[in-house]
């Protein structure tokens, strides 16, 4: 079995088929049609089974169990199944003391949301290859997120030792999460092993990619918020159901980050939130971009421009009232600082700003089209195990140049150049004097736990600063051995080691990258390489039964905004402009910055506006192919802003914080607002298609 | 169950300037024979249904997703696929603008952008949105490439 946090999937369907578009068998062949013809010739005969399609189905008392045996399930990581039931997981966050907080409440509202699976679409379908060597030695190529994690997988499944098992990343195409899980893998050593540890090629087309692979998870939430008659929150219940599909993969997770954060960035001191990863007959789920924070923003953002209404408050002025802050605590009652918690007033400020900058009205009728502004606040820890970690090697050549080593995957947010940005500046040496191979190899590059959570520049930042550091420490102690000084005299700088006090005076880089030879031959010291690690500090797992814990180093906030034009002749709409301010702590490549955030944006409003797999009445996936499953294309992009608020976040390298997820986070939130303020009905479901609008409108059952 | 081997057909195609000739099955498809026998792996496979553009190369100077021919019309054709451009003024556009971030709908769009250079070469706003909407790229916002690809069709002084 296979599957993490949770032991609950079969490489191969075993038994039974728990979704449409499960693997159940593999054929190896020399070359693909004859695969496909091989294929073809199998016969499955299928028995019926009841399915459950929906995580609100799959709670039902008589519904039908998708696993029988969820108590045999071996565990990694904290998972709390509940045998008996269609749950996987469950978290808690039990906060104050709700009778007080709904006490104190004059006004409430009470919603319900849904947003159903979709697609994480990456450009490049997933694909593998995996070859047994006679000696036991297993090679894989994949494009992964994940090569230390396929590594463990792999030597863990088929008993080969971990330093056996190599695994190579090239550049990947694009991943949004999608490619975190293990998958294919598991099934190209399995086909390569049954042809006697041949090479074996494995890639998804785009069809199977969409039905047979992870997908992007759902949810069905219930919430219901309270606040004073002057708008000031007091408390707060969520339900929310995330619909991870037949098995749990990293479901179990996100529905954990769907409590931790559940409150988004506002002060709340009563939280009780039930947040469950739920089984059901749909393909199974795994991180997304922005891990289950789209999902929970949509829901407590929706509620708040409800609720800001029914107080009469401008909803920009409601959010920014209850700002969280400083000496305010999170729903894991983790205490918040300037460090941990980036500024959101500050961002709330900016949009506004940008809002006033153009003096036409935020709603506004020209005969049949009406334009109409949303707006919502973001915020977001990691979720990362208490123990994720990077190293990094800095080695330098003997002409004072350097090779850096480390096992952050590049899927096409930067991060390789922004990592080599990092270390240039600390060395403080022209960065085209520092390589970086472009892929990933797992028998070379230190150990990185994955590239997810928008975590690769704190984790593996962090282990290069030491390595850079480590290796200005050799650098200097080699130098002031030749300089007869002290190290702490010695300051490194464009390529020279140098005395502070009188900087004429030193040594180029190269004279002592691999050792320094005094003119009689005689060599000191040796090749300088620099080692650095770093594991997250000071976090702990949830208590379960008040959620209480430090799920993540800090969170990065933003608030943003949708302008649409929507057509009330037509039920079609425009998406004109959007926004997004950020606290990024400090930016590092300002370029690639606005790009992962509008690049972000625009995946999020593809995804709230037409993205969602449609199902027929037994659970079979109908749009598998682009031409049916709707993505944004050239032409449909709005006007993009985006702007940047530096709070330093004080563990991380140059104070910076997370971005790579975060302009999507609050895109579905602040398209539902723009859009039920034009169209004066609470959009409550994605995607937010013509028709879905018309039926919530026209038909609302 | 031993099938017969297949029957394969000589074709003979200019590939980025260079006479190739290859021996193809009758339903080979360009973007294959392109990327495993020419070793040609620029062009990138995003669908093979002709709904992402990522396989876009150019014949006779036009774009055509390679996905959707197969190799045997190819013959007689003058193809061009990324790796025949060198330094074209699209190539550098997209790197000024920061016009992709995966790249693995570049190659699509370049050659998508060259094509209608030669078709239009004075190509305005709308005849760029209808003919790129034909690409679709999952990573950058498109405002990136929107300024990239209106940068080369800026007439310079
Ligand atoms: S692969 Fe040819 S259009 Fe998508
Ligand atoms: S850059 Fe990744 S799909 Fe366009």
């Amino acid at each position: 079995m296979t599957g993490s946090p949770l032991e609950d999937r079969p490489p191969l369907a075993i038994e039974k088929v728990r979704y449409y578009g499960e693997p159940v068998a593999l054929v190896v062949a020399e070359e693909e049609y004859i695969a496909q013809m091989a294929a073809l010739r199998i016969k499955v005969e299928y028995e019926l089974l009841p399915a459950v399609l929906s995580p609100k189905e799959a709670l039902q008392s008589n519904a039908p169990l998708v696993h029988e045996h969820l108590d045999k399930y071996k565990r990694h990581e904290e998972v709390r199944p509940e045998p008996g039931t269609n749950i996987a997981n469950r978290v808690k966050i039990r906060k104050g003391n709700m009778e007080e907080g709904w006490n104190n409440s004059v006004h409430t509202v009470e919603i319900e949301v849904t947003l159903p699976q979709s697609d994480h679409a990456a450009m490049e379908m997933r694909c593998t290859t995996a070859q047994i060597m006679p000696g036991g030695k297993v090679i894989l190529h994949s494009a992964s997120q994940s090569p230390y994690v396929i590594q463990r997988a792999i030597s863990e499944s088929f008993q080969v030792p971990l330093h056996q098992v190599i695994v190579h990343t090239p550049l990947v195409g694009g991943s949004f999460g999608g490619k975190a899980a293990v998958q294919l893998e598991y099934l190209a050593y399995m086909a390569s092993h049954a042809v006697g540890g041949k090479a074996v090629k494995l890639v998804n087309s785009r069809e199977v990619d969409m039905i047979a692979s992870p997908v992007h998870i759902g949810l069905d939430a219930k919430i219901k918020l309270g606040c004073t008659r002057d708008g000031k929150l007091t408390a707060a219940e969520f339900v929310h159901l995330f619909d991870g599909g037949a098995y749990s993969d990293r479901g179990v997770v996100m529905s954990r980050a769907g409590a931790v954060d559940c409150t988004g960035p506002y002060r709340i001191d009563n939280v009780h939130c039930d947040s469950l990863c739920v089984y059901t007959n749909h393909p199974y789920s795994t991180s997304f971009r922005g891990f289950g924070h789209p999902e929970l923003t949509f829901a407590i953002e929706r509620a708040m421009d409800i609720l800001a209404k029914r107080v009469g408050m401008d909803p920009l002025e409601f959010r920014f009232a209850n700002a969280i802050g400083p000496g305010d605590t999170s729903p894991t009652q983790t205490l918040l600082d300037r460090s941990n918690l980036g500024n959101l007033p500050m961002c709330i400020a900016k949009l506004k700003a940008w809002l006033d900058t153009d003096d036409s009205p935020q709603y506004e009728t020209h005969g049949h089209l009406v334009k109409a502004t949303g707006v919502c606040c973001f915020w977001k820890n990691s979720n990362t195990p208490t123990d994720a970690g990077a190293g990094a090697v800095v080695a330098f050549n003997a002409d004072g140049t350097v090779n850096l080593l480390c096992g952050a995957v590049e899927i096409g947010q930067g991060t390789r150049t922004s990592l080599t940005q990092l270390l240039a500046e600390r060395l403080r040496m022209d960065e085209r004097m520092i390589h970086i191979a472009p892929e990933v190899r797992t028998e070379t590059d230190p150990f990185y736990w994955k590239t997810v959570a928008s975590r690769s520049t704190f984790l593996v930042g962090n282990a290069i600063l030491r390595a850079a550091d480590d290796a200005i420490a050799q650098l200097k102690g080699l130098a002031a051995v030749v300089l007869q000084c002290l190290p702490t005299d010695l300051d490194v700088g464009g390529g020279r080691v140098f005395l502070k006090d009188a900087p004429a005076t030193g040594l180029a880089i190269e004279q002592l990258a691999h050792g320094y030879t005094f003119p009689n031959g005689t060599t000191i010291g040796s090749q300088v390489i620099g080692r650095g690690s770093y594991t997250m500090q000071n976090l702990t797992l949830m208590d379960p039964e008040t959620g209480k814990g430090k799920l993540g180093p800090e969170w990065t906030v933003g608030a943003q905004a949708v302008e649409v034009e929507w057509n009330t002749k037509e039920f079609t709409y425009k998406i004109i402009r959007a926004a997004t301010i950020v606290d990024a702590g400090k930016v590092i490549n300002p370029l690639f910055a606005r790009g992962q955030i509008t690049g972000a944006m625009s995946m999020g409003l593809s995804f709230s506006s037409r993205e969602a797999f449609f199902f027929d009445e037994k659970g079979a996936v109908r749009n598998n192919q682009i031409r049916t499953y709707k993505l944004i294309r050239f032409g449909e992009q709005p006007e993009y802003f985006v702007d940047f608020v530096e709070t330093p976040h004080m563990e991380a390298p140059y104070g910076l914080r997370g971005i790579g997820e975060h302009g999507l986070i609050g895109m579905p939130a602040a398209l539902a607002n723009s859009l039920t303020a034009a169209t004066g009905v609470e959009l409550n479901r994605l995607p937010l298609t013509p028709e879905t609008i018309w039926r919530t409108i026209h038909d609302p059952v | 169950m031993t099938l017969p081997p297949p029957a394969m057909y000589p074709v003979a195609c200019e590939v980025n300037g260079e006479k190739r000739l290859v021996r193809v099955r009758a339903a080979d498809i360009l973007l294959s024979t392109l990327r495993d026998q020419l070793g040609l792996t620029g062009s990138k496979p995003g669908c093979e249904n002709g709904d992402c553009g990522a396989c876009t190369i150019l014949v006779d100077g036009l774009p055509v997703k390679s996905c959707l021919m197969l190799t045997v019309e190819a013959e007689g054709k003058q193809l061009t696929t990324i790796e025949g451009l060198k330094n074209s003024p699209v190539q550098h556009a997209f790197v000024r603008y920061q016009a992709f971030q995966c790249g693995y709908c570049t190659p699509g769009f370049i050659m998508n952008c060259e094509g209608l250079r030669n078709a239009h070469p004075h190509a305005d706003e709308e005849t760029i949105r209808v003919w790129l909407e034909s690409n679709i790229c999952r990573c950058t916002s498109y405002e990136e490439i929107q300024h990239a690809v209106r940068d080369v069709f800026t007439p310079k002084t």
